[in-house]
C-alpha cells in the first residue's frame, strides 16, 4: 500500500495533505504559545521551560519535545520531497509555455511553490536564530527566550524576514488547507464554502497571531 | 470584420513550430471560429500555401475533436467548444492568437492538431463496466436513485476534448479521469469494479506523463461541459478508499 | 458509352436469408439455423470493422467478446468521436414500462408504417424485438439514462408515435450510448482482442475470388497506404448525407467506404431515400459549413407556426394570436406538431415557398415555447430542454425563452445504403454493412429515435449472430498477401487516384466543388423532386466531375497529414454517388416517405405512394463511372402490416 501511495500523483498529494495538516496543527499550538509573550518574560520563559518537561514523570526531560521535533522533521521532509517531485513532474508535463500567456492560470501553483521555498528557507533561519542561536543578532541565551525574541525583532532584517514569511504562511495555508481537504476527499459542493471560509479564517488568524509578536516589539508593548 | 491571426504552424511532430501571422477580411460575426479558419484555409489553398491543420468534426460541440487555445484560453473566451464559439465574441480589428493544446502527453501532430490517444488509454485501463453483450439483466432489475443517476450523467457528459489538460498549469488529466470514475463508480452497475477502476485509471494517467493536481481550478473553468472541480475531490476519495481496501486484502 | 439514365433492369435480387414462418419466430429460427464457429477457432478468424459509431463500436466490442480477432478503423483521432455522438433525442424500445399499450408488434407496426411501406417486415420485426434487449445492455454498461424519482427509467414520446417509448439521457442520448459502446470497445482493445487504428481511413475494398478479404487504408498522419486482410469485412461507416454539403452530419463523415464497396460489387439500395429533419437551426450565410439539429423532442412542447399573411416581417411578439397559422395543428389535428419528419419538413417548405417563412431570406418557421412556459413554468421547460435552448442561443444569439426559435429542415439521415440481406451481408460475400451504412430497416423514412436503436441492434445483436454463419461456411480460405494481383491492382488504383488529385494543381478548392454539387443536390434532389429538375442535375453532375478533374487544387503531398487531400478524395466519391441518387430519384416516380416527387401527389398536396409500381427495393449495380447502372429489384411483401395511405390527419 505504501508503494501504491508513494508511486502515484494522487498518493503523493495525500502525503502532502497529511504532512501539511500535521504542520498546521503545530503552527496553531506554536502561535498560541507565542502570544504568552504579551504576559511578560516570566510567563513566557516559564512556558518555554514547561515545553521541555511535558509528560514528566512518564517522559524524561525534553523527550516529548524531541518526539514532536521528530514528527515535524518527518512531516517537513515528506512535504518537501513530495512537493519537489510533484513539481518536477508538473513542469515536465507542460514543457512549452503558451505564446499568449495568461497570468491567472498559475497563481495558486506559483504561490504554493514559491511560498513553500520561502517557508523552507525561513524555517532554517528561524531555527538558527531562536533555537540554536547560531545567527542570532544579540547575545543569545539558552533558557531566556523572551529576551532572544525581543532581540530578533529589534533588527530591521529580523522583522522583514519574519513579516514576509508570515504572509507566505498565510497564503500557503489559504490554498493548502482547502487543497488538502480536496485531496483527502472531504470537499464537496455543499461543503466548499465552509472549507474556503475555514481556510481563510485559519490563514488570517495564524498570520495575525504570529505577526502580533514583532508588532508588539516594534511598538514597545513587548520590550 | 477584419482580423489579424497569429497561428502556430508546425510541419510535423519532429519539426520546430512558430507563430505565423495572417490577415483575414470579410468575416461575419455569425461565423463560427472554425468557419473563420475555413475562410483562411480556402485562401491559403488558392495561393498555393499549406492550409492550417486543425481537428474538427461534428461542429456542434459534442464530439470533442476541436481543440484550439485562443488568446491563451482553451476553446477561447466563452465557456464552450471552439466550434461553438462565434466571431461575435471578438471585435473588428482584433489580433487573435491560436495555438494547439500544449502538454507533453499531447504531442503536436501538425499545426494545431495534437495526439490525444493518452485519453483512450486511460479509458482502456478501466473506464468501463464489464458487461459483455447478452449478459445484461432486465433494465428495471436495479433501480438507481435519481440523484445518483443525475450525478452520473453530469460526469458522463465529458466529451474528452482535453481542454482541462490544455488549461492546467501542470498539464494534468485529473478532471478527465475523475469524470469517468465518478460517472461509473456512483452507479450500482459499476460497483464490482469500483476499486480496480480508480486505481488502474489513476496509474495509467500517471504513466502517460500527465502532471499532478495543484487545484488551480483552471480545468473546471475551461471545461465546455461544466464538469466541476469537486469531481477531482470525488476521485481522490475513491482512490483513498480503494487504496485502504487494497491494503486490507 | 450509353447515357447514364438509360439504365437497364437486371435479375431481381432476393433476400435468401430471411426464414419463412410467423414473423415473430423468424429471428429465433435464423439464429438456430445459422452455423456457429467453434469458440476455439474464433481466435484465428479476423474481422475488419470500419467505423466506431454505435453500430461499429458495438459490433467490434461484441465480436471481440465472442473471441474473434477484430481489426477496427476510424478516421477520427479516437473511436469515441464517431458522429453517433451527436444524436440528441433518444432511443426507442418496446418495453411498455408506461403500460400505455406499447408492444413489440406496435413498434414493428409503427416502423413499417413510418417507413411508408418500403422496408422489409422481417427486418423491422427483428429490430422491434431486439430493442428491448438494447436497453438492458446499455443500462448494464452504465449508460446514465434519465430516471424518475423512484429510480426507474423515464421515457418520452417522439415524433410519429402515440406511445411513450423513447429512452433518453437529457439531450445527449447518442453521446451516452456511444460512450457505452466505446467503453466496451476500449475494454477489448486493452485485452488485445481489438486492434484499433484511429486516424486511418478506408479508401478501398479488397475483393479476392469474389469474396471481401480486406481493405486498403491510409494512415492520415503519415499518409502511408496500407493493406489489411481479414476473413470478413464489416462496414459501419455511416450515411452519406454529406453529399448535400450542408447537413447535420459531422464535417468529415463521408461516403467513401460504402461507395468504394459499391464500385467493387456491392449493390446500393434506395440511394434517393434521404431524410430531411424538420427542426434544424436555419443557415445564416454562405460561410455556413454545417447545419445544427435541434432534437425533435422539442416538438412535444413547442408549437410550430408562421404568420397567416405573406411577407409579414413583424417580430413574432407583435403578431397577434389570430394572425398566426399553427399549420401542423391545422392540417393534422390528431398528430399536430408530432407528425413524422418528412411531413413536418415538407409542410415547412410549403409555407416558406408560399412566402410566409420567417427570419433572414424567409427560410424558417417559428417553434414557439411561450405556451409551454405558461403551462409548465420556465423551470420545467429548462429542465427538459435547457441544453437545447442554450445551444440555440449560442448559435443564433437569440433567447428562445423570450423569442420563438426559428427552425428549418436540413438533411439529416440517409435511409438508403448498401443493400444487405437478413444477415446484413451485402451482395459481395463476406462484406457486411451495419447501421446507417446499410438500407435495411427504415424504408423511405426513419422515425425519430430509431437510428440509435438500429445501430445498436445491428452491432450488439444481429451481426454477431449472423456473421458466424458466413465464417463457419467459408473456412480455411487461403491467406491473402500483398503479392496477390487483385490486391496490387486495388492498391495501385488508390495510389494513382491520390497522385492524380495532387498533380492537377488547378485553381479550385475541394470545398468549392463539394459546395457546388451539394447545392445542386439540395435544389433538385432535396425535399421535393421533379422529373425535369432531376434530369437537369443528371446533366450537370458529369460536367462538375469533368471540371473537378481539370481544376482541382490540393496543396502538399500524400506522405503527410493533409486534410485537403482527404477532403478532395471524399468529394470524388460524392460526385459519383450524387449521380446515382438523382437517377434513383428519377426512376422512382412515386412519392414515398422522404422521397417526394411533385408529379405524384394527392389533390390536397400529400405524397401519393404507388404501391402497384414501386413496392420494391431498388438495388443498383455499378458498371463504371458515369455508365448506366443496372437496377435489381427486390419485391416487398407485406403479410402483417398492410399498406395503407399514411394518414396523420
Amino acid at each position: 500500500m505504501a508503494r501504491t501511495v508513494w508511486n502515484s500523483t494522487v498518493g503523493k498529494k495525500t502525503v502532502m495533505a497529511v504532512s501539511g495538516l500535521v504542520m498546521l496543527l503545530y503552527l496553531v499550538a506554536h502561535m498560541i504559545g507565542n502570544l504568552k509573550i504579551f504576559f511578560g518574560a516570566g510567563e513566557f520563559n516559564h512556558y518555554a521551560h514547561w515545553l521541555r518537561t511535558v509528560g514528566e514523570p512518564f517522559m524524561h526531560y525534553e523527550w516529548t519535545l524531541w518526539l514532536i521535533r521528530v514528527v515535524l522533521v518527518v512531516a517537513v521532509i515528506a512535504h518537501a520531497v513530495s512537493a519537489y517531485q510533484l513539481s518536477r513532474r508538473d513542469i515536465k508535463a507542460r514543457p512549452s509555455k503558451y505564446v499568449h500567456r495568461k497570468p491567472r492560470a498559475s497563481y495558486a501553483t506559483r504561490t504554493m511553490r514559491w511560498g513553500g521555498i520561502i517557508l523552507a528557507l525561513f524555517i532554517v533561519w528561524h531555527l538558527l536564530d531562536l533555537t540554536t542561536g547560531t545567527v542570532h543578532s544579540g547575545g543569545f541565551e539558552t533558557g531566556k527566550p523572551y529576551q532572544n525574541v525581543v532581540d530578533t525583532f529589534s533588527t530591521w532584517y529580523g522583522n522583514t524576514i519574519y513579516v514576509v514569511a508570515m504572509i507566505a504562511v498565510g497564503l500557503h495555508i489559504r490554498h493548502g488547507f482547502w487543497s488538502a481537504a480536496q485531496t483527502l476527499g472531504v470537499g464537496s459542493r455543499t461543503r466548499d464554502r465552509a472549507l474556503k471560509t475555514t481556510a481563510n479564517a485559519l490563514a488570517l488568524l495564524l498570520t495575525a497571531g504570529f505577526l502580533a509578536v514583532p508588532v508588539g516589539v516594534m511598538t514597545g508593548v513587548v520590550s | 470584420m477584419k482580423l489579424t491571426l497569429r497561428v502556430w504552424r508546425q510541419k510535423n511532430a519532429d519539426a520546430d513550430g512558430a507563430m505565423s501571422t495572417y490577415e483575414v477580411d470579410g468575416i461575419s460575426p455569425d461565423m463560427s471560429f472554425l468557419e473563420m479558419l475555413d475562410t483562411l484555409n480556402e485562401e491559403l489553398i488558392l495561393s498555393g500555401e499549406d492550409p492550417v491543420a486543425f481537428d474538427h468534426d461534428c461542429r456542434e460541440g459534442i464530439c470533442g475533436a476541436c481543440s484550439l487555445v485562443i488568446n491563451g484560453d482553451a476553446h477561447g473566451p466563452e465557456r464552450t467548444t471552439t466550434c461553438q464559439l462565434h466571431m461575435r465574441s471578438f471585435a473588428d480589428g482584433d489580433t487573435i492568437d491560436v495555438e494547439p493544446w500544449r502538454a507533453s502527453a499531447f504531442p503536436v501532430v501538425k499545426d494545431l492538431v495534437v495526439d490525444r490517444s493518452a485519453f483512450d488509454r486511460i479509458i482502456e485501463a478501466g473506464g468501463y463496466i464489464t458487461a459483455p453483450t447478452g449478459s445484461a439483466p432486465e433494465a428495471h432489475a436495479t433501480p438507481v436513485p435519481k440523484p445518483d443517476a443525475d450525478f452520473a450523467f453530469e460526469h458522463a457528459e465529458c466529451i474528452g476534448c482535453g481542454a482541462c489538460v490544455a488549461a492546467c498549469p501542470n498539464g494534468a488529466a485529473m478532471l478527465f479521469t475523475s469524470a469517468k470514475i465518478n460517472h461509473l463508480n456512483v452507479l450500482p452497475q459499476g460497483a464490482p469494479e469500483r476499486e480496480t477502476r480508480v486505481l488502474d485509471m489513476v496509474a495509467q494517467m500517471d504513466e502517460e506523463g500527465f502532471g499532478g493536481c495543484t487545484l488551480a481550478g483552471e480545468c473546471a473553468t475551461a471545461c465546455p461541459k461544466g464538469i466541476p472541480l469537486t469531481s477531482i475531490t470525488g476521485m481522490n476519495k475513491e482512490w483513498l478508499r480503494a487504496t485502504r481496501k487494497a491494503g486490507r486484502r | 458509352m450509353t447515357s447514364y439514365t438509360a439504365y437497364t433492369t437486371g435479375e431481381p435480387v432476393a433476400d435468401t436469408k430471411a426464414p419463412a414462418g410467423p414473423v415473430h419466430e423468424r429471428w429465433d429460427r435464423r439464429r438456430f439455423e445459422a452455423k456457429l464457429v467453434n469458440p476455439a477457432n474464433r481466435r484465428g478468424k479476423t474481422v475488419i470493422v470500419v467505423g466506431t459509431g454505435l453500430a461499429g463500436g458495438s459490433a467490434g466490442a461484441t465480436l471481440a467478446e465472442q473471441g474473434y480477432h477484430v481489426v477496427q478503423f476510424c478516421y477520427q483521432d479516437s473511436p469515441r468521436r464517431a458522429h453517433s455522438i451527436a444524436a440528441q433525442g433518444g432511443i426507442n424500445a418496446a418495453k411498455n414500462y408506461r403500460n400505455d399499450g406499447d408492444s413489440v408488434h406496435r413498434l414493428f407496426y409503427d416502423t413499417v408504417k413510418g417507413g411508408d411501406f418500403r422496408s422489409r417486415e422481417s427486418n423491422v420485426h427483428r429490430l422491434a424485438q431486439i430493442s428491448v434487449e438494447i436497453i438492458d445492455q446499455c443500462v448494464a454498461q452504465g449508460v446514465p439514462f434519465a430516471r424518475e424519482y423512484g429510480g426507474l427509467l423515464d421515457t418520452r414520446s417522439f415524433g410519429g408515435v402515440q406511445v411513450s417509448r423513447t429512452f433518453y439521457a437529457r439531450g445527449q442520448t447518442g453521446q451516452q450510448l456511444l460512450l457505452g459502446a466505446y467503453q466496451a470497445l476500449s475494454r477489448q482493445i486493452a485485452a488485445g482482442n481489438v486492434e484499433m487504428h484511429p486516424r486511418t481511413e478506408m479508401l478501398d475494398l479488397i475483393v479476392v475470388d469474389g469474396r471481401a478479404r480486406g481493405i486498403v487504408a491510409r494512415d492520415l498522419i503519415t499518409g502511408r497506404i496500407d493493406t489489411y486482410f481479414a476473413d470478413a469485412v464489416v462496414l459501419a461507416s455511416g450515411g452519406y448525407g454529406n453529399v448535400f454539403y450542408l447537413s447535420t452530419n459531422a464535417m468529415n463523415s463521408n461516403a467513401t467506404a460504402i461507395w468504394r464497396a459499391h464500385r467493387r460489387g456491392a449493390h446500393f439500395a434506395n440511394p434517393c431515400f434521404t431524410q430531411i429533419h424538420p427542426t434544424c437551426i436555419p443557415r445564416t450565410g454562405d460561410h455556413q459549413s454545417k447545419l445544427t439539429l435541434m432534437s425533435e423532442s422539442l416538438r412535444n412542447d413547442g408549437r410550430i407556426w408562421v404568420p397567416k399573411a405573406k411577407g409579414d416581417t413583424r417580430p413574432a411578439d407583435r403578431i397577434p394570436e389570430d394572425e398566426r397559422d399553427y399549420y401542423l395543428e391545422r392540417i393534422y389535428p390528431s398528430f399536430g406538431n408530432l407528425v413524422p419528419r418528412d411531413i413536418a419538413s415538407r409542410a415547412a417548405k410549403n409555407v416558406c415557398d408560399e412566402g410566409r417563412g420567417v427570419g433572414p431570406g424567409g427560410q424558417g418557421v417559428y417553434l414557439d415555447f411561450a405556451d409551454a412556459v405558461k403551462r409548465m413554468g420556465r423551470e420545467a421547460v429548462e429542465a427538459k430542454y435547457g441544453n437545447l435552448f442554450d445551444m440555440y442561443q449560442r448559435i443564433t444569439d437569440e433567447d428562445p425563452y423570450r423569442v420563438p426559435m426559428r427552425i428549418y429542415p436540413a438533411v439529416h439521415y440517409t435511409m438508403g445504403g448498401l443493400w444487405v440481406d437478413y444477415d446484413l451481408q451485402t451482395t459481395v460475400p463476406g462484406l457486411f454493412a451495419i447501421g446507417e451504412a446499410n438500407f435495411s430497416d427504415h424504408g423511405a423514412n426513419r422515425l425519430g429515435a430509431s437510428a440509435l436503436m438500429q445501430g445498436l441492434a445491428d452491432g450488439y445483436f444481429v451481426l454477431p449472430a449472423t456473421i458466424n454463419d458466413y465464417l463457419a461456411r467459408n473456412p480455411h480460405q487461403d491467406a491473402v498477401t500483398d503479392g496477390h494481383p487483385a490486391v496490387q491492382e486495388v492498391v495501385a488504383e488508390t495510389q494513382d487516384r491520390l497522385h492524380l488529385l495532387l498533380s492537377v494543381d488547378g485553381d479550385r478548392t475541394p470545398d468549392s466543388f463539394h459546395r457546388e454539387v451539394g447545392e445542386l443536390m439540395w435544389e433538385f434532389c432535396g425535399m421535393a423532386r421533379t422529373d425535369s429538375g432531376l434530369r437537369k442535375a443528371l446533366e450537370r453532375i458529369p460536367q462538375i466531375r469533368e471540371e473537378f478533374w481539370r481544376r482541382i487544387k490540393v496543396p502538399g503531398t500524400g506522405e503527410e497529414f493533409n486534410q485537403s487531400l482527404e477532403k478532395a478524395n471524399r468529394v470524388v466519391d460524392y460526385l459519383e454517388l450524387a449521380e446515382l441518387m438523382c437517377l434513383d430519384a428519377l426512376h422512382r416516380s412515386e412519392s414515398c416517405g422522404g422521397h417526394f416527387r411533385e408529379e405524384s401527389q394527392t389533390p390536397d398536396g400529400e405524397a401519393a405512394r404507388r404501391d402497384d409500381a414501386f413496392s420494391y427495393v431498388a438495388a443498383w449495380e455499378f458498371t463504371g463511372t458515369g455508365e448506366a447502372p443496372v437496377l435489381h429489384k427486390e419485391d416487398l411483401v407485406f403479410e402483417y402490416v398492410h399498406p395503407t395511405q399514411r394518414s396523420y390527419a
